[in-house]
């Protein structure tokens, strides 16, 4: 899939790949896409909880190489 | 997207304890809601603009995973408490868990507010210019205005 922007949040534990994940969206377009990658097993739930609360639309997810990825179409 | 809000009320000092409104803040201020801490109790210390004292103990925690089996006897030695926190935060830091530090700024930079309790400060006689800042002064009066109208009210 294309996308915008990437963010790596690997390594990177709760709460910050959603914290991070919306600083990375804020100076993003309406409308792009943010490619995000993570190792949080818990990010997965996270993600869509994120997406479904700020409206922002998760366009497929999935996991690569042991990490997820995750595609965030910005509201 | 609708704006929900979420109140609230900090009481511990410990760095176990120190974690769950943070963590709390700084997620939900990321899902856009509005939030807002009252410090008050041991929960003063979380406002310090050095957090470097803020510890763990093993003891009377029975519930702490230890590396080694270690009986009360010896936890109540001194410097077990400053090992003990020590291994957290190192351990913490090998799990790619943000510091305390990080966190609080996550959630003043997301604009959470922070209110801290006027009747336990006087109580402990803390110096409010230990504390950082962007921190109101108030009592359970300002809480309640705020925690009447949030969506999701903690105690912690």
């Amino acid at each position: 899939m294309n996308f915008d922007k990437e963010f790596d949040a690997s390594g990177l534990a709760c709460p910050m790949p959603i914290v991070k994940t919306k600083k990375a969206l804020a100076d993003m377009a309406s409308g792009q896409v943010l490619r995000v990658v993570a190792t949080d097993p818990g990010s997965v739930c996270d993600m869509a909880a994120f997406a479904e609360q700020t409206g922002h639309a998760l366009l497929e997810q999935g996991s690569e190489a042991g990490k997820f990825i995750f595609y965030l179409k910005k509201a | 997207m609708q704006n929900k809000k979420m109140a609230l009320i900090a009481t511990k000092g410990t760095l176990d304890m120190a974690y769950p409104p943070f963590i709390l803040a700084s997620t939900a201020a990321s899902l856009g809601w509005t939030v807002q801490i009252f410090f008050t109790f041991y929960g003063l210390q979380l406002l310090r603009k050095n957090l470097d004292g803020i510890r763990i103990s093993p003891l009377a925690n029975p519930a702490m995973p230890m590396p080694v089996p270690m009986p009360v006897m010896v936890q109540m030695l001194p410097g077990m408490e400053s090992m003990a926190t020590m291994m957290m935060k190192n351990k913490m830091k090998s799990k790619g868990v943000a510091s305390l530090q990080e966190l609080r700024d996550v959630c003043l930079e997301l604009e959470v507010k922070f209110v801290a309790c006027q009747m336990t400060v006087d109580l402990f006689e803390f110096e409010t210019s230990e504390f950082i800042k962007d921190v109101e002064y108030g009592g359970a009066a300002t809480f309640m205005k705020f925690a009447g109208e949030s969506d999701v009210c903690l105690f912690i």
